[in-house]
């Protein structure tokens, strides 16, 4: 996005040089703001920090998989298994605990076991078996539902114990004077600072980043490239079993709970600037965008319209923002 | 596919046999398809649940090409839309607009079946300009774009219909379980639609377009092609497929509900059918007949599934696994002869 402009700048005017520096900035962070004030405007106690953490409790689940799926994404992939592995990740984990809080930490452990293998049958598919990444993760999203759903006999059965399911709706009472701070948001903390360093300042991400923009240009500059593939798609599995266990503790178990995320990750990501085919993209920007999308559902809430209505609003908004940073690009070439 | 074997002095008869299937095109994804049908009868040997041998019911190998029908239609569209490298996730959403469509405009009425047909193949040649715009002129990735027409379908249908709408005329329904002599009308028209799909891809000079466009857009616009107009075209014939299908669905069903597109999974398995077929996600190679096998697989191994009696789910699973490995055996072999 940040494109650097060619030298005359000491001859032009500073409202032309702001103008530059504005257009330089994502245009994903115009979108949110302007629904973040829209929001405001409709409904003012959104901006009571105890509502407002509430609704990053609600959005920290999409913006976490989003950025988990942000790293296939630069890396030239997809995956569109991520909201099966959630709904697999609630179902399984409410059979394995029953209800039981001493279970909590190695059913916590098991999930993440599972979503490591999940990745690295994604990745070794991928790689090894040179099958395109959306059919691998296709055939992935049929696997991981059928195996929750096999498992549970096709309902919902269990209980998460409530130590499990605080991480989705439960907070810290009392810190920073608040009512209550979502250990949710403690969480999108964690993993979107960890994720920036991650992509954007280790060495790990500017090799992906180089994978995905070239990948025969990578590999001869000694990048292990099925490596780097397959740790991609084991994060994001990883990341979407974290998802799981945040959607599962807000909302209880049910077969329903992870539909639709893998395209709502990857529009979120897209929305963000990320681009499809690999070797552009940002975490912040991405994060952003799964943000906007959150604030667009709360505010055609607000607005009162149909849920089934905001689905149409929602691909109207994200054909019109992924046509506009399509014809950004293309202007500044 | 066209790699040229080494010339041997006296080659077996399995080689002469695999050069003549190259030599007229067979899609190797037919071996695959020989390969399950065989699994399939001796699995239904071994464990089958009753003692008869599906192989020797004419019923459900009928059955077979009739639960091939609504997917194969669907996938021929979807085949000319990969061929140019592109791809439509708002097929399953168009599919439920049709169904539902179909059966609240009819609403029983003999009468009102032409113009409703006409209405609703209009309404597909509208959604496949909007998609082939999003990607030409807008230059939207085509996966962001349709998936984004697509929820704006699913948005509209479900504001206004919640539940089965209407219903279509008996005589409607001589589309899905009509039969002229044995064979099923059904059957006849996914045979026509894939004998055109091969006329327009092979024969006619917009199928050899097609291919330029998705081989390369660049040199295909640089040698004088108007690559627009070219994949728009694909997306209104895929679009226009969609609409036959749901047309089908519903004359199968007697009445349209919003989820029946969804729930058929009609967007990702005519992806998978049309890649399974020999069709590259990149583009400009593969073709209808291929994608017909794939589709064929599908529903051999959905019959062979209830023959041995398999649970709901683990068909889910066994599914998702035969598509990774029967894409992984495709291009792994294809990788293997270009060596």
């Amino acid at each position: 996005m940040a494109r650097i402009t060619a030298g005359t700048a000491t001859t032009d005017s500073f409202g032309l040089r702001a103008w530059q520096a504005v257009r330089a900035i994502n245009p994903v962070y115009f979108i949110a703001l302007v629904l973040l004030v829209w929001v405001g405007f409709r409904n003012p106690a959104f901006y009571q920090p105890d509502n407002f953490l509430t609704f990053l409790q609600r959005a920290a689940p999409l913006m976490i998989l989003t950025a988990g799926q942000v790293f296939v994404l630069v890396s030239g992939g997809f995956d569109l298994s991520v909201g099966s592995v959630v709904t697999s990740t609630v179902i399984i984990g409410a059979i394995l605990a029953n209800n039981d809080p001493g279970a909590t930490w190695w059913v916590i452990l098991a999930l993440l076991a599972g979503g490591l293998l999940i990745g690295l049958i994604n990745g070794a598919v991928t790689t090894y078996l040179k099958v395109p990444s959306l059919i691998a993760t296709l055939g992935m999203l049929l696997m991981a539902r059928g195996v929750g759903l096999y498992w549970s006999g096709g309902a919902p059965r269990g209980y998460l114990p409530d130590n499990f399911r605080m991480w989705g709706r439960g907070g810290i009472e009392g810190l920073f004077g608040l009512r209550d701070f979502p250990y949710a948001v403690i969480v999108l903390v964690v993993f979107g600072v960890g994720y920036w360093l991650l992509l954007h300042k280790l060495n790990y991400g500017r090799q992906l980043l180089a994978l995905g923009d070239n990948p025969r240009a990578a590999r001869l500059s000694g990048v292990n490239v099925n490596l780097m593939r397959i740790s991609a798609f084991v994060l994001c599995s990883m990341t979407a079993v974290i998802g799981g266990i945040l959607l599962g503790g807000r909302g209880g178990v049910s077969i329903e709970t992870g539909t639709g995320l893998e395209m709502q990750t990857i529009a979120a990501a897209v929305l963000g600037g990320t681009m499809l085919l690999g070797g552009r993209g940002s975490i912040p920007a991405a994060m952003a965008g799964a943000l906007a999308l959150e604030l667009l559902f709360t505010l055609l809430n607000l607005l009162g319209l149909p849920k089934p209505l905001r689905d149409a609003v929602q691909g109207l908004i994200i054909i019109a923002a992924v046509a506009y940073t399509a014809y950004s690009t293309r202007r500044n070439r | 596919m066209t790699a040229i074997s080494p010339p041997a002095a006296q080659p077996s008869a399995v080689g002469r046999a695999r050069q003549w299937l190259r030599d007229r095109n067979v899609p190797p994804v037919y071996g695959i398809l020989v390969i399950i049908f065989i699994v399939a009868i001796l699995l239904d040997a071994f464990f089958g649940i009753d003692d008869e041998l599906f192989i020797l019911n004419q019923t459900i190998l009928t059955n077979i090409l009739v639960r091939s029908v609504a997917l194969g239609i669907v996938a021929v569209g979807q085949t000319f839309v990969m061929v140019g490298a592109s791809i439509d996730l708002s097929v399953a959403y168009l599919i439920s607009v049709t169904a539902v469509g179909a059966s609240y405009l009819m609403a029983g009425d003999p009468n009102r079946v032409w113009w409703t047909v006409l209405v609703l193949f209009v309404v597909g040649i509208v959604v496949g300009l909007i998609n082939g715009t999003l990607i030409t002129r807008l230059r939207i990735n085509s996966l962001i774009a349709t998936l984004g027409v697509g929820l704006i379908l699913r948005g509209l249908l479900n504001a206004t219909f919640e539940n089965f709408a209407g219903s279509v005329p008996a005589s409607f329904q001589t589309f899905a379980y009509g039969t002229i002599g044995p064979l099923p009308i059904s059957v006849l028209v996914l045979f026509l639609v894939v004998l055109a799909g091969w006329f327009v891809l092979r024969r006619m000079r917009y199928g050899s377009h097609l291919y330029a466009v998705g081989g390369s857009e660049e040199v295909a616009r640089l040698s004088g092609l108007r690559t627009e107009r070219v994949l728009t075209m694909a997306h209104v014939i895929c679009s226009v497929t969609a609409v036959l299908t749901g047309l089908f669905v519903v004359s199968r069903l007697r009445a349209g509900a919003p989820w029946v597109g969804t729930d058929g999974l009609y967007d990702l398995e005519s992806i998978a059918a049309t890649v399974i077929g020999g069709t590259a996600l990149s583009g400009g190679k593969g073709g209808v007949w291929g994608t017909l096998a794939g589709v064929l697989i599908f529903s051999i191994l959905d019959t062979m599934f209830n023959q041995i009696g398999i649970d709901a789910y683990m068909k889910q699973i066994l599914r998702g696994a035969i598509i990774i490995l029967a894409v992984g055996f495709y291009t792994f072999r294809s990788k293997a002869e270009q060596g």
